[in-house]
């Protein structure tokens, strides 16, 4: 006789298996909401799209004051097709908004490099508005070794 | 007036694209910090930035406190036409801070 008579192989598997479909949810479910609304209130509800735009920012940085970071998006920049606006939220700053950028196509190309603080490690999200209403993103998530807003003046 | 650092090329072909670089000293005081005896210090940061060539503005900002002291922007200007390139930086205390500078364009 087995010494947990109503615990059955089939149960502990199946327990297994819900506690690891937990772990495997996806970064953005587990992401603070103050990101997503302010990620809303910029695009006024619409869906922002994965592509076009690369958020480019190393995955560890020394030093949380200045993090320095460059946006690219593809687009031909023309009057009929150009980036409208780049804007940078994060995920656990006391505020999520970071910065917007008004392109143009006199702009040329829509590329902005900048240096940002960042309180901890977290996810920092990148979203540009096309000319034609549409809204593409991409996310990064970055380990900070030194926060910002902890030096003592 | 704090120091300003821009780089703008001295000369672009027509219809060329360069590359803009521009840089303030200012101390983007965040409002989350505590000074002496506890007391909060008062935000006081840049909150927008804007870039004119000729009479257009080419290029807009609007900052939060996390853009890191002394905020640094690079972006992309196409060149049109020889003409003066003007650079404003706003704080919050309504200050506007200029500086210009002058690109020929062959």
């Amino acid at each position: 006789m087995s010494p947990i008579p109503h615990l059955k192989r089939r149960d502990v598997l199946l327990g297994a298996a819900a506690g690891l479909a937990v772990l495997a949810l996806p970064a953005r479910a587990m992401a603070r909401p103050e990101m997503q609304e302010a990620v809303k209130a910029f695009t006024k509800g619409a869906m922002a799209q994965e592509g076009r735009v690369r958020l480019d920012l190393s995955p560890i940085v020394e030093n949380g004051n200045a993090v320095p970071l460059t946006v690219d998006v593809e687009s031909p920049m023309e009057s009929a097709d150009h980036v409208r606006r780049i804007a940078l939220f994060n995920e656990k700053n006391p505020q999520a908004d970071i910065a917007i950028f008004h392109l143009s196509p006199a702009s040329g190309r829509a590329r902005i490099s900048t240096r940002i603080r960042l309180a901890t490690s977290q996810q920092v999200i990148a979203v540009a508005e096309m000319s034609d209403g549409t809204y593409w993103s991409q996310t990064r998530d970055v380990v900070v070794t030194l926060a910002a807003c902890i030096e003592v003046l | 007036m704090p120091r300003t650092l821009i780089n703008v090329p001295k000369t672009a072909k027509a219809g060329e694209i360069v590359e803009v670089r521009a840089m303030i000293a200012h101390p983007m005081e965040t409002g989350q910090r505590m000074g002496v005896n506890g007391a909060m210090i008062p935000r006081d940061i840049v909150n927008r930035f804007v870039c004119t060539y000729g009479s257009e503005v080419v290029f807009a900002a609007d900052l939060w406190p996390a853009v890191s002291a002394n905020p640094f922007l690079s972006f992309s200007l196409r060149a049109k036409e020889a003409g003066v390139i003007t650079f404003s930086w706003t704080e919050d205390s309504g200050a506007v801070h200029v500086a210009t500078a002058d690109i020929t364009v062959t």
